[in-house]
């Protein structure tokens, strides 16, 4: 039962929140959506900056990239990080698990910034993966691997492995341990149990961390920036060069809201989804 | 066989997720220039030159500041408005919920270029404070949906008792609500100091001379590889595990208490 | 009639704890088996063991005269109803109810006609198509009895199945279960902590505590002749005429021992008397509910020779 009649204090309370959302996020927001509506030397409002994008080869290339990348390190994360995550729920012994578990998101404390450097480091012409391949007879010259896509690719599946671990994992442990007795006690083996039970029921919160690395990938910069050099560019590398070089605000709004856009289709697709999995 | 196949599996993992950052600590003591293999060391020496770099220095202050500060404001904000609407009926609560917990969908690079194009427009200039607005838009939403999961009704029928006793409002939030949420204050808290602490693209297009930590590394990486970015880095890093460990010590000492 | 399962000689230990204490058990074809004590006292372990999801310290397991200790329960001739059911909740119910025969390769066409049927018997006609979480509790525990029991297994292990359920869907459950029982024959083994759930179920009752059986037998006779104390209190109320235990509707009003009365409770069907006896013992009697017994009356209690109850 609420305070029906004594509303006021509530409205107190919420209002800093309210108050601060709207004028630093809903304002912004809309301000970044006129701007993206203007242009130098044009009536508002104006399509012109959303024509460009569609024009303009080198801004759909980025985004045609940011979701070539997106698309596989979402793909890759999940498929490294799945077994993973089983090892550790089911072959680890329980007493273990919570330091296993801390274990391999430890590095999820280094600086993101940092962490985009070390990987330019491991792959460095003289870092330790080419210095390896050379030992071991693999190659005879190191291999241009940072500042490629297969570094940024590198970088992302690094983070969202450790990511997708946690939540896959957690995912498992909260799984009635009954479902899988049962099946074993209707004639399944391991693996059916697994194919028909577990991962159906894990299914949806795959899904999600799937939208979660999708997301948080495809709005990044850092790691694109860092690893992978200044041919392949991303959207928000594009974004950003709009905006730092050529100091042109509309069309980098412009560029942003397409983002958002993209972001908004695959935020509905995943809910869609989700829902008939329910029924 | 199968078990051994997993282990390995798992090693592989492991090894994977540490490479990077081993190599980040190893070269850190490197004694040569560059942080690549070979490995002449160990030396202590671009330590030396982190804690002496005053710009280094001065970013690791101006980041603990934004992140302290910007995390208090977003959990006291965003633990008012959780109760507010927890504890009474308010017109169209989803929707200012739903609101409020819309910075939790959109990119940092959106929200960052949102704020700089807002601040331009009203004639800010770029500063840290701006960074700690920044800040408190992306860590209020979250530090609003852990603490509202957290209000029950059972909290709810111990206000009505302290308001029964005579706790005028604000007396009932300070000696009641918040010690009885204490847990998720401290959560909220913490995981929004970290989201700040590490936080790269808001800092960068919101700051110009006095900057954040992960900026000044980023500037650091113009000049290349160097073991200076890995001490810096490795220092990070052994900062946020020791308080990670410290939180984890906590709320261990919190279930059994 | 020769035993359909055998228990011998089990043992459960988890390090020093012992679950399980040197426990033998026979299981009759077609019987129904209630394997009753509190928390703690082994009988969900052995449960377990039955079913092959735990490996015994030391004993073995015999199913129709075969070793089957170290049989997994994919291979095992039981079948489990758990106590949360564990429907799979991304399957439809008939899907749910096949699956068993989906393990046994059995094709979908075949496989839908026997989960139609078995549904049938368990009185979920309508159900085939249904997901569980559109199911009341008590529809959802006779889907897994009929999952369970789709696959004909030779032994059909119930872990607390009705603790769930509210009271009156309990008592109504009861009924259908040992109808089922007698319906498909299979011989069925009840693990509950509620004394009256196993009188009305079992054709053997077996009294377990701390890891070990005190007492096992139809229900008339560990009822009314329990072998030990813990038997006879966990099996309903009793009280003290020296060292005999006697019942309280066993106890006789006007003849025996000396008495004063402490308390009398209406109870609906009848009035509850408490009354101690001259010898300071306190004593449980039932009288009719039309009787006039009141606080501070003398009277005197004793009982029948049969009904005493001595250990």
């Amino acid at each position: 039962m609420k305070l029906q009649s004594l509303n006021r204090p509530g409205w107190l309370a919420v209002l800093p929140a309210l108050l601060f959302t709207l004028v630093f996020f809903i304002l912004p927001f809309v301000g970044m959506s006129i701007a993206s509506l203007t242009a130098k030397g044009e009536a508002f409002p104006t399509l012109s900056n959303y024509a460009q994008f569609f024009t303009k080869w080198a801004y759909l290339q980025g985004l045609v990239n940011s979701l070539e990348i997106t698309v596989i390190v979402t793909v890759v994360s999940i498929l490294i990080a799945y077994p993973f995550a089983w090892i550790l729920a089911n072959v680890v012994p329980e007493r273990w698990q919570r330091v296993a578990l801390l274990l391999a998101v430890l590095p999820f404390w280094t600086s993101y910034v940092v962490r985009s450097y070390s990987w330019l480091l491991v792959l460095a012409e003289q870092g330790i993966v080419n210095d390896t391949l050379q030992l071991f007879g693999f190659m005879d010259e190191p291999v241009q691997l940072a500042n490629t896509r297969f570094a940024t690719v590198t970088g992302f599946v690094h983070f969202f492995v450790m990511l997708l671990t946690l939540t896959i994992y957690a995912n498992l442990k909260q799984l009635s341990p009954n479902y899988r007795r049962a099946a074993a006690d209707l004639g399944a083996g391991p693996f059916r149990v697994f194919w028909h039970v577990i991962l159906p029921l894990t299914l949806p919160g795959i899904m999600v961390g799937a939208f979660l690395t999708f997301v948080l990938a495809i709005g990044d910069y850092v790691t694109p920036q860092i690893l992978g050099g200044n041919t392949e560019l991303v959207l928000p590398q594009v974004i950003m060069m709009q905006f730092q070089r050529r100091n042109d605000i509309p069309l980098s709004a412009a560029l942003s809201i397409v983002l958002m856009g993209v972001i908004t289709v695959v935020y509905f697709a995943c809910a869609k989804w989700l829902k008939l999995e329910r029924t | 066989m199968m078990r051994a196949l997993a282990i390995a599996y798992a090693v592989a993992v492991y090894v994977f997720i540490f490479l990077p950052v081993a190599m980040l600590i190893l070269f850190s003591f490197q004694g040569s220039q560059v942080p690549v293999p070979p490995f002449n060391g160990p030396s202590l020496k671009w330590y030396a030159a982190v804690l002496s770099d005053k710009r280094l220095t001065a970013g690791l202050f101006n980041s603990l500041a934004v992140a302290l500060i910007s995390s208090a404001v977003a959990t006291v904000i965003g633990f008012l408005a959780a109760w507010g609407f927890a504890r009474y009926t308010l017109k169209w609560a989803g929707f200012w919920k739903g609101l409020i917990s819309l910075p939790l969908a959109v990119s940092y690079l959106i929200i960052a270029m949102g704020l700089l194009i807002f601040f331009n427009w009203a004639g800010l200039p770029k500063s840290l404070f701006a960074v700690g607005i920044g800040h408190v838009v992306i860590n209020m939403p979250l530090c609003f949906a852990i603490i509202y999961s957290q209000m029950t009704e059972t909290h709810a029928n111990i206000e009505r008792a302290a308001r029964d006793l005579g706790a005028a409002d604000w007396q009932v939030l300070t000696m009641v609500t918040a010690p009885m949420l204490w847990p998720a204050l401290f959560a909220s808290f913490f995981l929004s100091v970290t989201f700040s602490w590490d936080e790269f693209v808001i800092s960068f297009l919101l700051t110009r001379f006095d900057t954040t930590l992960p900026v000044e590394i980023w500037n650091l990486l113009r000049g290349g590889l160097s073991p200076k970015t890995n001490a810096v880095g490795s220092l990070v890093f052994g900062v946020s595990v020791i308080l990670v460990i410290l939180f984890e010590l906590l709320a261990f000492r919190k279930k059994t208490a | 009639m020769s035993a359909l399962a055998s228990i011998e000689n089990i043992s459960m230990h988890y390090g020093p704890q012992t679950a399980l204490d040197d426990v033998s058990l026979e299981i009759v074809p077609g019987s129904y088996t209630v394997l009753l004590g509190p928390s703690g006292s082994g009988k969900t372990t052995l449960l377990s063991i039955l079913g092959g999801f735990l490996q015994p310290t030391a004993g073995r397991v015999l199913i129709k005269g075969e070793d089957c200790t170290d049989v997994v329960p994919a291979k095992r001739p039981t079948a489990t109803v758990f106590q949360d059911y564990a429907l799979f909740p991304h399957m439809t119910v008939g899907d749910n109810v096949g699956f068993g025969l989906r393990m046994r390769r059995v094709a979908k066409a075949e496989r839908d006609v026997q989960a139609r049927a078995m549904l049938e018997t368990v009185g979920l006609p309508d159900a085939f198509a249904k997901k569980p979480h559109q199911l009341s509790g008590g529809q959802r525990q006779r889907v897994a009895l009929a999952r369970a029991l789709v696959v004909e297994p030779q032994l059909l292990l119930l872990d607390e199945p009705l603790g769930a359920l509210d009271m009156k869907l309990r008592r109504q459950m009861q009924d259908e279960l040992k109808a089922l029982q007698k319906r498909v024959g299979t011989a069925f083994v009840h693990v509950t902590h509620d004394q009256e759930e196993a009188m009305a179920l079992a054709d053997q009752i077996v009294v377990m505590n701390q890891g070990r059986i005190e007492d096992r037998g139809a229900p008339e006779r560990v009822y009314a002749r329990p072998a030990t104390r813990f038997t006879a209190n966990f099996m309903g109320e009793s009280s003290n005429f020296g060292k005999v235990s006697v019942r309280p509707e066993h106890v006789v009003v006007g003849q025996g021992f000396d008495a004063v009365v402490m308390d009398v409770v209406f109870q609906g069907s009848f009035k509850r008397v408490t009354a101690r006896l001259d010898s300071g013992e306190t004593v449980f009697a039932r009288v009719a509910a039309g009787a006039s017994v009141v606080a501070g009356q003398r009277l005197k209690l004793g009982y029948a020779a049969e009904h005493g109850m001595e250990f």
